[in-house]
Formats: structure tokens, C-alpha cells, sequence
């Protein structure tokens, strides 16, 4: 029997299972135990270990008869974003506490059919709404780095905050997250593993709690590239049940994995040079450029010049977007309806229940999206950020129409910062930790966090590659490129 | 544009959660600093520009229109705060 089961990828996984070298029970155990042992990180926190050992079985026995489907024995980690049938779905709230679905959402679906095996739910904030899971009704995940011997607990980022670090530590092989702004590439940044975004409608939203539909995307979160390729094939594909899902074929991507990027056109977009950028990030983002250079690739000055109105038409259309798909949450048919005083009529349970069952930033973004969406500022402001959008998309247009095939950028504007450290910060400033990845939302484009380095404090930093529509498995190509030439190995000392 | 306790409070009207008075002036101030962020949006050129609709040039698919599932109230109703009789309950509504 193999040690230390839980620290495998799923490819090495993969191979040990078809080599008869381990079973999908003994790696399943192995992150069941490592789980157990880590509830100071507060990343499970719905877990299943009776339909995780269940299904483990079921694919040791496919295994043997030969018919093991691409992720077959392998235990990952699901989002509270993702609705899973019987099992607790709150997508971090308060307000569906005790909400057990009776369907299965399309991508947990797809990969509990490529025989993964779900070791259950992880923390996130709520309905996805925050950059460091403190808006979470589970109270914050934990990330299992720390800066050097200093003891302060700090952020593993959000929204999928539950998953990073239950990756990062070795607790599952590889989880889902969702990314509306940044909410997959910012924790992965954060914790030195690799998180896509796919392009908008590559993964069915079918099942995914709604934060804001015209940008969320599920993806994988995983220890390596070859492992992100493999998952992000298990949960793509066109789902008649999600009208903006792509009709597409998935490629091979894992089979896109050569390492060879000679002559491909990256782009380095000077206006995400921004002031006050961490000489750290500066001097990763040039070293990426080199070492891509380095590999064959030609390095081109580009320009992008919406940029810096991305993150405001974001704080526009998504809490816009969220407004309407919280509308649902009203104490009626799921979840948590409030206590009503004797004479309270409909509304007061509508207000009373939406007041004790939404965290503040949840409150916040539902009301400024309401203020937005409201009679004589639609025009003004959700209109208008929605030209704005137009606009940033096709600054990509226009630099992919000159021969760009990728974009080279920093994926988190610093390290992971300490639980609590911004809480007296005013919310614009826990925005501005999206200000790199939120453009590829708006645009559409898949984009991936690759663990690029260490800062001064041992803290993981990451490179962000930004991909053509549809493209992922070049995109993929590249970061692997990318991440043999940086040769991340570091890991948090265990002490949890 | 500013936001004064009384706009605030018409908006959490509007998205029917409850707000105390007394932390109305705290939630006018947030949506101020929210605000004023937005309000860069007023430096771009957006004459002649579309408003996105939807970010990749695809048509929304179609289905035949027909009933493809239903006959299934107990799961409908089974995550329900309160359900009588089959249906969803809720407040007096209508006097």
C-alpha cells in the first residue's frame, strides 16, 4: 500500500489506480482521514463519507472490470455553491440552512459520472460574494499557509475559499469552485494551486446557486495543470438544461498538454501595471515573461485600455444580476423563513426573513443592485456599465485580431492577507483584490492562476494566462509551459 | 449622486429586507463609497455603444414546447418552511 494517498494529483492517482497500485477505498480513507484531522481549517463543512466510501467501492469494482471512465476512484472536493442531491447545498447562507436538494447540479453530476467520488461540501462565502470567505455563515475557511512562524491566520482568498485550502493541504485531490469575478483564480493564487475559469458556457450553470448569470463559471481547482485539464474535460460539455451552455464537442485537453508554445504570441498589457504594485508582483509577472520567452514564445507590449473601468461596471452588473437571483430567497418554498410577529402580513416575512437570513456584503450588493436596476438609474448606471462592458470586450477582441494567443498577467495584486486584516477597510478596498481577473469575466474568456512563486513571507504568489474563447486547451498548454518553468514544489508545513 | 438615509431606506424597501433606522445612516455611507467607485464609469465614451446583452455571439437555444417533467409535489414542496395540503403556506395575503 502507497503512503500518503491524500498528497497525490489526480493524474498520479489516475495512474496508481490503473496500475493496480492502490484502490479508490484506500485514497478515499486517506482523505477522510486527513479531513478529520483538519477541522482547524474549517474547509469541510458539510462532509459525506458514507457516499464517499459507497462510490469509492463502485469504482474500485469498474476499475476491475475494466471500465474506468477519465476521473474513476478520484476524491474531490465539492463547493456549497453546488447543488448535490440530499446533502446539504447552503451555498454558504444562513438563509438555506437546512436546504437539501432534490436534484443534482449538471457538473457535480457529470463528475460523479466520470466516477469521481465526493468527499463533501466546502466552505465559501456566501452565495460566492467576497474575496477572503469572511462572509461565509461557516465562519471563515483557513488557509494552511502561514507567513514563516508567524501563527496569524490568514486568508486562503474567496469566494472558493473552502476549496484552495482543502486542496492546498492535501485534504481531497482536487475540488470545484466557481469563479463570477475572480472566485477560483484568486484563491488558487493564494494557496499555490491551479484554478481555471473556463469561457462562458463551457460548464453547465444548471445546479450552480446563481450569484450573477451572465458571468459565473464553474472550474476546477486542482494541484497541477495536467490535473486541472483532466477535470475541467469531466465537468465541460453542452447541457440542454442551461440555454447559455455551449453546444461545443470538449476536446482532449490533457491530450493538449505538449509543452511546446514555440511562436505563440503572449500578450503583456501595460495597464495592468498598476501604482502601488508590490515590487514582488512586478518583478514575478517579468520573470513569467521570461521564462515563456525562454520556452519560444514571443513577449508583445499590448494595450488593453478599459481596464481600469472593469471593476466598477463589475460592482454594477453583478450585484444587478444578484439582486434579481436573490429575489427567489423569500422564505416561501426553501430555507430559512423568519419567526413573524403576531399581525405580520407577507412582506414582513419576505423583509424580516431576507434580513436574518443574508450575511452584510450579501445585503449590500442585493441593495445596491436593486438602487441600480431602480426607475431612473437604470440607464445611468446598469446601461451604462453594460457599454462599458462591450467595450472591455473587445479590447480583447482587438488584441487576439493582432495574433495574441495568450495574456500574461499577475493574477492577485498581493499575497494572501490575515483573517480580519481588512475589516475595517471600506468594501471597495476587499474589491480591488479582483482588479486582474474580474476583465476576463466581463469578457467571457477562460483564464488560468498558475503558482508562479513565493513572496518574502514564504507566501504563494500566482501568474494569470488569459485565453482565446473556447480555447482552453491551448490556454492549458501554456500555463503548462509555464509551470514547468517555474518548478513550484513549495507546501505549507503541516500544523493544523 | 449622493444617498441619503431616506434613498436608503427606500431601497431596502425595494429589495424587501429589513433595516433598522437606526443603522440607515451607517448603509447610506457604504453606498456612497460604492457609489462614487461606479461613478468612474462617467469618464468613457460610450456613444454609439450597444449595452452587452450576452457575451458570446451565440443564440439562446430553443426547445420544443412541451411538458418535459412535472407530477412531482412532494419534491417540490419538500424543502418548504410550510406546506399544507400541498400547496406552499404563507401569511394572510388578502383581507
Amino acid at each position: 500500500m502507497m503512503s500518503d494517498l491524500n498528497k497525490l494529483g489526480l493524474a498520479a492517482a489516475r495512474d496508481a489506480l490503473r496500475a493496480g497500485e492502490t484502490t479508490s477505498v484506500e485514497l478515499t480513507e486517506a482523505c477522510l482521514a486527513a479531513i478529520d484531522a483538519a477541522d482547524g481549517l474549517n474547509a469541510f463543512v458539510h462532509k459525506t463519507p458514507e457516499i464517499a466510501l459507497e462510490r469509492a467501492a463502485a469504482a474500485d469494482a469498474r476499475i476491475r472490470a475494466g471500465d474506468a471512465p477519465g476521473m474513476c476512484g478520484l476524491p474531490i472536493g465539492i463547493k456549497d455553491l453546488f447543488c448535490t442531491k440530499g446533502v446539504p447545498s447552503q451555498a454558504g447562507s444562513r438563509i438555506l440552512e437546512g436546504f437539501l436538494p432534490e436534484y443534482e447540479s449538471t457538473v457535480s453530476q457529470q463528475l460523479a459520472d466520470a466516477g469521481a467520488v465526493m468527499l463533501g461540501k466546502l466552505n465559501m462565502d456566501e452565495f460566492a460574494m467576497g474575496s477572503s470567505n469572511e462572509t461565509s455563515t461557516y465562519g471563515n475557511a483557513v488557509s494552511p499557509w502561514r507567513r514563516g512562524n508567524d501563527e496569524a491566520a490568514l486568508t486562503p482568498g474567496g469566494s472558493s475559499g473552502g476549496s484552495a485550502a482543502a486542496v492546498a493541504a492535501d485534504l481531497c485531490l482536487a475540488a470545484t469552485g466557481t469563479d463570477t469575478g475572480g472566485s477560483i483564480r484568486q484563491p488558487a493564487a493564494f494557496t499555490g494551486t491551479v484554478g481555471i475559469k473556463p469561457t462562458y458556457g463551457r460548464c453547465s450553470r444548471w445546479g450552480i446557486v446563481a450569484f450573477a448569470s451572465s458571468l459565473d463559471q464553474a472550474g476546477p481547482m486542482t494541484k497541477s495543470v495536467r490535473d486541472a485539464a483532466i477535470m475541467l474535460g469531466a465537468m465541460a460539455g453542452h447541457d440542454p438544461k442551461d440555454s447559455t451552455s455551449a453546444d461545443l464537442a470538449v476536446p482532449d485537453f490533457e491530450a493538449m498538454l505538449t509543452g511546446d508554445i514555440r511562436g505563440k504570441k503572449i500578450g503583456i498589457p501595460r495597464e495592468y501595471r498598476m501604482d502601488g504594485m508590490p515590487d514582488e508582483i512586478e518583478a514575478l509577472w517579468t520573470q513569467g515573461a521570461d521564462m515563456l520567452r525562454d520556452a519560444g514564445a514571443e513577449i508583445v507590449d499590448i494595450s488593453l485600455p478599459h481596464t481600469k473601468y472593469a471593476l466598477p461596471a463589475y460592482y454594477v452588473i453583478a450585484p444587478a444580476e444578484a439582486s434579481s437571483n436573490l429575489a427567489r430567497y423569500d422564505g416561501v418554498r426553501y430555507g430559512h423563513r423568519a419567526k413573524l410577529a403576531q399581525g405580520d402580513g407577507i412582506t414582513e416575512m419576505y423583509e424580516k426573513t431576507r434580513a436574518e437570513g443574508f450575511g452584510p456584503e450579501v445585503q449590500r450588493r442585493v441593495m445596491i443592485g436593486t438602487y441600480v436596476l431602480s426607475a431612473g438609474f437604470y440607464d445611468a448606471y446598469y446601461n451604462r456599465a453594460r457599454r462599458v462592458r462591450t467595450l472591455i470586450k473587445k479590447d480583447f477582441e482587438d488584441v487576439f485580431a493582432q495574433g495574441i494567443d495568450a495574456i500574461l498577467t499577475p493574477a492577485t495584486p498581493s499575497a494572501a492577507f490575515g483573517l480580519g486584516e481588512m475589516t475595517e477597510a471600506d468594501p471597495v478596498q476587499m474589491y480591488l483584490n479582483d482588479v486582474f481577473t474580474v476583465t476576463v469575466n466581463l469578457a467571457g474568456l477562460p483564464g488560468i492562476s498558475v503558482p508562479a512563486g513565493l513572496d518574502r513571507q514564504g507566501l504563494p504568489l500566482g501568474l494569470q494566462l488569459i485565453g482565446r474563447p473556447w480555447e482552453e486547451g491551448d490556454l492549458l498548454n501554456t500555463a503548462y509551459a509555464l509551470e514547468g518553468a517555474v518548478g513550484f514544489v513549495a507546501k505549507p508545513a503541516r500544523w493544523w | 449622486m449622493s444617498i441619503d438615509q431616506n434613498t436608503a431606506a427606500r431601497v431596502a424597501k425595494l429589495a424587501r429586507i429589513k433595516v433598522e433606522e437606526a443603522a440607515l445612516p451607517a448603509l447610506a455611507s457604504e453606498f456612497n463609497t460604492i457609489l462614487g467607485f461606479i461613478e468612474q464609469l462617467n469618464e468613457v465614451d460610450v456613444d454609439g455603444v450597444e449595452p452587452m446583452t450576452s457575451v458570446t455571439p451565440m443564440r439562446l437555444k430553443r426547445r420544443a414546447d412541451v411538458v418535459t417533467d412535472g407530477n412531482r409535489q412532494a419534491a417540490v414542496l419538500s424543502n418548504a418552511p410550510d406546506a399544507r395540503e400541498g400547496f406552499f403556506a404563507v401569511p394572510k395575503v388578502v383581507e
